[in-house]
């Protein structure tokens, strides 16, 4: 009895050390990177060196837990959501969730709401709106309604396809065709933040559970492949806020 | 004490943004499939060490990268530093930020390894590729388009070209090479592209930005501090897929030599 104790006890603390090695492993490269440029380039010491010591053990514990967290729950409930819905057969149920899922972690991703309040303060002070709060609150909210639809609508369309089989670079390409031809034609000021829009969506949360989404229905369903049609959700939520954002720079300028 | 309250109030932080999701699969679990939650206990287990561990993550990055990327994106455009030894130093001519290109290429390859969304699609890949895409290989691929993209973003902001120019060049060669790269391995290539700018990438890339643009005479932060974002998300598809059209091309050569071979014996 003692003995199998022992050893499990030694088998946990094996499997804790892996995963904080891997975590080590993942942020040496930023390490090295900050280690060089400040000793042999700025060639000045480190400020605060406890507290960035302190800083980066925690990093080093937090990404191992989360990885472990990400394998435990967040693709199991993505995947098993998805194949759950489509069991159920509801096309309607399965759309609804694709778009809310889009939709409601956009509206809340802190990243959205810093991007859209920093473009209301370009968009007054370049006498785009009226220079009072209430009016870039009401740009800033617009702005962050606008690609949280477009996020959601992007989840939407990414299930569609998956499971009508449309093929994803004609749509890929086809975006990106009318992103090339708005640019040309939205105001100057939108395009920047338009673009920033679009990488700043899929948050560290999200992306697993988009991913488990799509692969858990390509999985599912007869004749998909998981490798080839599981992924694309996360391209299109990249995408289609570029184009919904340049949209509403149209609208209101 | 302070530290404490501090991390408490980060928790709830995190805990507010998981809350959607929590609420959005909670209704459709128990109100539209009318299921309980399988694997429950496992799962709750696994939430809260991702909430416990994204916080602890975004904690440490605030206390220690997020301070530093600032500091020496500052100190390297600093007009001090860039002069160094010459006499005198043209600001606005693009081949005196030579530190500040290798450093957003640095910065760009080592971000996007720490990256934890990346580091989830990656691990998704290997297992649904049966192990045939190697993730430290992937990462490793989008890392590299990342490092050219920002290197490049920041010579934009230097020289003060438009930001479309570069991006359409940039999508027509996407087009292009979606024509002839392996379809198996395309929605992934298009998918590391929105993945890459996230947690640790993104508030990085924007300090750089809005630190270049604040300190070469005649950029305006506003408009060019953003759009550094774009370039990383643009140029990993593109070494993505010009890998996997690369693995095609020398498989395609391995078997034919293979063929010669064969038919000569």
């Amino acid at each position: 009895m003692a003995t199998w104790k022992s050893g499990l006890f030694a088998r946990t603390v094996l499997y804790i050390l892996k995963k904080i090695w891997t975590a080590c492993t993942d942020l040496l490269p930023i390490v090295l990177v900050i280690a060089f440029f400040q000793v042999v380039v700025i060639r000045q010491p480190l400020p605060n060196l406890v507290e960035i010591l302190v800083g980066s053990v925690l990093v080093v514990i937090g990404l191992s837990l989360f990885v472990e967290g990400l394998e435990m729950a967040l693709f199991p409930i993505g995947e098993g959501m998805a194949q759950a819905l489509t069991r159920k057969g509801s096309l309607f149920w399965l759309l609804t969730f694709a778009f809310a899922l889009g939709f409601s972690t956009t509206v809340a991703e802190p990243a959205l709401i810093a991007i859209a309040s920093e473009a209301a303060n370009i968009a007054k002070t370049g006498g785009l709106i009226e220079n009072n709060p209430a009016a870039a609150d009401r740009y800033a909210m617009g702005l962050r309604l606008t690609v949280a639809f477009s996020v959601g609508f992007s989840i939407l369309l990414g299930v569609l396809r998956i499971l009508r089989n449309w093929p994803l670079h004609f749509m890929i390409i086809g975006g990106y065709i009318v992103v090339m031809g708005m640019t040309i034609f939205a105001p100057q000021e939108i395009i920047g933040i338009a673009y920033d829009a679009g990488g700043v969506t899929t948050s560290t949360i999200t992306v697993p559970l988009v991913t488990a989404l799509g692969v858990g229905l390509a999985t599912i369903i007869r004749g998909r492949n998981p490798l080839t049609d599981g992924f694309g959700l996360i391209a299109f939520a990249s995408l289609l806020p570029m184009i919904f954002v340049m949209g509403y720079g149209l609208i209101i300028f | 004490m302070g530290f404490l309250n501090n991390f408490a109030k980060d928790i709830l932080l995190t805990c507010r943004d998981v809350f959607p999701i929590i609420l959005l699969f909670g209704f459709f679990q128990l109100v539209v499939l009318r299921q309980p939650i399988p694997n429950l206990r496992r799962i709750l287990i696994g939430t809260v060490y991702v909430v416990i561990g994204l916080t602890l993550f975004l904690v440490g990055l605030e206390k220690a990268l997020f301070p530093l990327g600032n500091i020496m994106a500052t100190q390297l455009s600093d007009p001090v530093f860039l002069q160094g030894s010459k006499a005198s130093i043209d600001l606005t001519d693009w081949s005196n930020y030579g530190w500040i290109y290798l450093f957003a290429a640095l910065t760009g390859f080592s971000t996007t390894i720490a990256e934890p969304s990346l580091i989830a699609v990656a691990y998704k890949a290997r297992e649904v590729s049966g192990g045939s895409i190697n993730a430290w290989g992937l990462r490793i691929t989008v890392a590299v388009g990342v490092a050219f993209g920002i290197s490049l973003g920041t010579f934009r902001i230097v020289s003060g070209t438009p930001l479309y120019i570069y991006i359409l060049v940039g999508y027509v060669i996407v087009i292009i090479q979606t024509c002839f790269a392996p379809k198996s391995i395309m929605a992934l290539a298009y998918d590391t592209g929105g993945v890459t700018t996230s947690t640790v990438t993104v508030p990085i890339v924007a300090a750089l930005g809005l630190g270049l643009s604040s300190s070469v005479p005649g950029r305006n932060p506003a408009v060019d501090g953003f759009g550094l974002i774009a370039f990383a998300s643009l140029f990993p598809i593109i070494t993505v897929l010009g890998y996997a059209q690369y693995g095609q091309w020398a498989a395609a050569r391995t078997h034919k030599k293979h063929k010669e071979n064969q038919n000569e014996v």
